[in-house]
């Protein structure tokens, strides 16, 4: 692997927005996020796919970007926490864990976040324990979770009420 | 003091909203013109010679600019810091990277400089090493042993240092006795874990002379100070930032080895320079916490009073001393009498040195070792007098009165109710009918244990170390308060902030709280010990209370009358009985700013700052219940119930201090059911991932129930104690104590941590549960 490779070009979206680069094929989706993109949003705690603070949404799943190589990404459709946010109106996992404070060095929140993204989208109503569940895969340091599971309830429940809100503006 | 008005309330954190859209910037994130990248080669032999080190083709490798060895280093930076003022200390020199030999898996030998990332790791495989490998010891105990290998040379054995203390006729007390209840307790190693590993950057900017080190540190000043010691450089060249900093819990509370290399790589380069820790990495060469093992003893009457207590332990140090590192156990011995009235005391405290990573401070750094001994002693005493725990500690207890309290161990406890928070604590689990439920359960062969710990700790480190704060009202109204504390996610930007706010009667919104950069912040010490709010945050007071009289002084010229007829409220000094004259606070700023009518002798500018050193430190309390179920078939743990009552004086933020004690009791927790440190024989690094060390996840606990009770401190003015550690020095013996009285029936007085289900499985094949019924 010491002989120069050669590069692979791919292309894919970011944040709704089109890319492409040429890459090596060892580069994993992380490293081109944060190094190339310069998306430094989603953070690398483990490098073996353990702790979930690299987790983005490909292709509507939350997968753990460490572990995936950038070319594997090919075609495909990438959220990161930059792109949760509409323009300055924060989406309602982010307001949650804000409210609640489910944040407390910030370094796993992205990935929480988007784990959380895709449990709600899974399972607009979830119970604490199906929330603390679908939270397994990320590892938080700093809170106790408690706090998280009460911003995923929260953020459950203003997404559940928010078509309600928007009938009667 | 004001009436309070943001002090005490539930205020959201001013901190989040970069951080939840990805727009923190910690050190990884920092990216700058030019900028290398650097990786660390590290040993894989526990101990040994080395022998040869070729690094020729590293340098050929496309895109490696540079290699260093240890030996092209060691006249060129210092070696490593470490503190304490111990005349039994043996201090090895501990070299930024290794010279001759290593002693540890994961010391750094070479560090390869390349364009990228990719390209470094590649070359660290091209770096041919020769070692000879030494015998190795990783037992602390058998370290001390006659025989065994001697790690650093220059003394005959691998004493690192003894501490003892002695307070009256402890012989005496354990002659008198009724009953002698022992026991051995091993604290295993931690690794601390923060989600963001270690990072540094470093710069230097040739014309200015000027080094700046973006480093991932809890100490920013301190840090400069060492560097400068370190490479030998200007202290007022260095500057130091600490940037967004994901998570310490004191395993940023150092000196290492890399942020002392990156400088120099910087310096010699003329380069901007990068390291980012692997989690590998960060096993292996970030300091690890705990590390004790003890034999406890203590003298009892028949009604359960403690006479006496002696206590020999062995700490293990690891193979070299990082900043703190001699100062950890030390503290075990003085906060081991607990929240007990214990006449008479022995502490012995031996430090070995072991081919293993150091160990040092790791939240809570010897107090929960102190709480784990003492509480685990309360719950056998118990048990060996069939007395209820909570009766015996009742017994032991200081009255509220008694305050402040005088330990055998020759500190002074400032306030404290222990009596009020196990109550409190009690009621809010409902013991009696937990007692009850127990008993019910298990006569259908079902065993639920109920854990009690009723803990004390020390905090606002502490005389000694003073924390420096400013405030600065701008000529616009808009306030800058500089803190030398270093917080790193406990949210001071928003606790400090409310201070201010109340002090001065200025909005939240238009403070700014400044910290993390020793080019900013003029002075400092850190964030470590409980101490950022209680100490730190009384410096961001003074300052704030000095800046207000300067108000009020510059208000009496201004508006013509003596200051003492001012009346200062709701942002404005306004006259006695005149309402209408008076000048708000932003007034005043921009006539101290313009300076065209000042009081004689009064200088330009609204701003003042103060250090603050308290006098004695301060002794947070509480009372963690915990319950479980335990499955003798499978040896599985359910924690059913936890409940903590704990008491950290005045509350400025209770949010914050809610998610500080949660986090902190999941950490104990962690302590005492998964996490664990493992050498093997050979020194090697079994735990050496996340895969191998296991976290406490969200869905290993069940929602906590926290109360507070408030008992004020009278060491500072705000009565402040601190609640950083409070969590995980409580826990670990309320988890213990309820496995082992869940598993009391088949016999089991003591499991040492942690308690995986394979010893709880293990310690009941084969056992019958005794007749269910009684404890």
């Amino acid at each position: 692997m010491m002989e120069a490779v050669a590069k692979k070009r791919v292309s894919l979206r970011i944040n709704g927005v089109e890319q492409a680069y040429e890459v090596e094929p060892r580069l994993l989706l992380v490293d081109l996020l944060r190094d190339v993109v310069g998306l430094t949003g989603t953070h690398v705690g483990c490098d073996t796919s353990i702790c979930g603070a690299c987790t983005v949404m490909l292709n509507g799943a939350a997968v753990k970007s460490c572990t995936v190589l950038a070319v594997q990404a090919q075609g495909g459709d990438v959220l990161t926490i930059e792109g949760l946010a509409n323009g300055d109106r924060l989406h309602p996992i982010q307001e949650a864990f804000w409210e609640c404070h489910g944040l407390q060095c910030g370094f796993c929140t992205p990935g929480m976040i988007l784990s959380a993204h895709q449990l709600l989208i899974r399972n607009p109503k979830p119970t604490e324990n199906e929330i603390r569940h679908a939270l397994d895969g990320n590892l938080c340091r700093c809170t106790g979770y408690q706090h998280i599971v009460d911003a995923v309830q929260y953020a459950a429940k203003r997404m559940r009420e928010k078509p309600k809100t928007r009938r009667r503006s | 003091m004001p009436v309070s008005k943001l002090v005490g309330a539930r205020i959201k954190r001013r901190e989040d909203p970069a951080l939840i859209r990805g727009l923190g910037q910690y050190v990884d994130d920092v990216r700058l013109p030019e900028m290398l990248h650097v990786a660390v080669l590290r040993s894989p032999h526990a101990h040994a010679k080395i022998k040869s080190i070729d690094a020729a083709a590293a340098r050929q490798h496309p895109g490696v600019v540079a290699v260093v060895t240890g030996e092209e280093l060691r006249d060129q930076i210092a070696t490593l810091p470490t503190t304490a003022d111990n005349p039994t200390l043996r201090i090895p020199k501990h070299h930024v990277l290794a010279v001759d030999k290593v002693c540890y898996v994961g010391e750094g030998v070479a560090a390869v400089v390349a364009e990228d990332r990719y390209a470094a790791r590649d070359a660290l495989d091209l770096i041919q090493m020769e070692y000879e490998p030494l015998p190795v010891v990783t037992d602390p105990e058998k370290a001390l042993a006659a025989g065994s290998p001697v790690i650093h040379s220059e003394w005959p054995d691998n004493m690192a240092f003894r501490w003892e203390h002695k307070q009256g006729d402890v012989d005496k007390a354990f002659k008198q006795a009724h009953r002698i209840v022992k026991q051995r307790l091993v604290h295993q190693r931690l690794a601390p874990i923060a989600i963001e590993t270690r990072g540094v950057v470093a710069r230097y900017l040739a014309p200015e002379q000027q080094l700046t080190v973006w480093s991932a540190t809890q100490i920013p000043h301190l840090l400069k100070t060492h560097l400068s010691q370190m490479l030998k450089l200007p202290e007022n060249l260095v500057r130091v930032i600490a940037p967004d900093v994901g998570g310490g819990f004191g395993s940023k509370l150092n000196v290492y080895a890399e942020e002392a290399l990156l400088g120099y790589l910087a310096l010699k380069l003329n380069r901007p320079v990068k390291w980012s820790e692997e989690r590998r990495e960060n096993m292996q060469a970030t300091i690890h916490g705990r590390g004790q093992v003890g034999d406890v003893e203590a003298a009892v009457k028949k009604d359960g009073t403690i006479l006496g207590l002696r206590y020999k332990v062995v700490a293990d140090i690891g193979a070299y001393h990082q900043l703190f590192t001699p100062a950890i156990p030390p503290f075990t011995g003085l906060m081991l009498s607990g929240c007990y009235k214990i006449p008479t005391i022995s502490i012995e405290v031996i430090a070995a040195f072991t081919n293993k990573m150091s160990t040092d401070a790791y939240r809570g750094a010897g107090r929960p070792e102190a709480t784990y001994v003492i509480e685990r002693l309360m719950d056998r005493i118990a048990q060996e007098l069939k007395i209820d725990p909570v009766k015996l500690r009742k017994t032991n207890f200081p009255a509220a009165k008694e305050f402040p309290f005088k330990t055998a161990t020759g500190l002074a406890y400032d306030s404290g109710n222990y009596q009020l928070a196990l109550n409190r604590a009690l009621k809010l689990a409902g013991y009696e009918k937990l007692r009850r439920e127990q008993k019910r359960m298990r006569s259908r062969g079902r065993y639920l244990g109920i854990g009690l710990s009723t803990y004390v700790e020390i905090c606002a480190m502490g005389p000694g170390f003073w924390e420096y704060g400013k405030v600065e009202v701008d000529a616009d109204g808009k306030v800058k308060v500089c803190s030398g504390a270093s917080p790193h996610g406990q949210g001071q930007k928003t606790s400090f902030a409310q201070i201010v706010a109340d002090q001065l009667s200025v909005p939240l919104k238009d403070i700014e709280v400044v910290h993390g950069d020793t080019a900013a912040v003029a002075k400092g010490i850190g964030t470590f010990g409980s101490r950022a709010t209680a100490v730190g945050g009384i410096a961001v007071y003074q300052a704030a209370e000095k800046v207000r009289e300067k108000a009020r002084e510059l208000a009496s010229h201004l508006l013509e009358v003596d200051a003492d007829d001012l009346v200062f409220s709701d942002g404005r000094f306004g006259v006695k009985g005149v309402p209408r004259k008076a000048l708000t606070i932003q007034q005043i700023a921009q006539q101290a700013q313009t300076a065209k009518n000042l009081p004689e002798g009064m200088e330009p500018g609204l701003s003042a700052d103060s250090t603050f050193e308290p006098a004695n430190f301060t002794f947070p309390f509480g009372t963690h219940i915990c319950v479980v179920e335990v499955e003798p078939q499978t040896g599985n743990v359910e924690v059913r119930k936890y409940v903590a009552v704990d008491d950290c004086g005045k509350v400025i933020n209770p949010l914050l201090v809610d998610g500080q004690v949660q986090g902190g009791i999941v950490q104990g927790v962690g302590q005492a059911l998964y996490e664990g440190v493992v050498y093997d024989e050979n020194g090697q690094l079994v735990t050496g991932s996340l895969m191998d060390y296991a976290l406490p996840r969200a869905a290993d606990l069940p929602r906590l129930q926290l109360a507070r009770t408030e008992t004020p401190s009278p060491v500072n003015p705000l009565g402040l104690k601190g609640i950083g550690e409070a969590g995980t020095i409580g826990s670990t013996p309320a988890v213990v104590s309820a496995v082992v009285d869940a598993l009391a029936p088949f016999g089991v007085t003591h499991i040492d941590m942690p308690l995986t289900p394979q010893k709880i499985w293990t310690l009941c094949q084969g056992k019958k549960a005794a007749s269910g019924g009684h404890r």
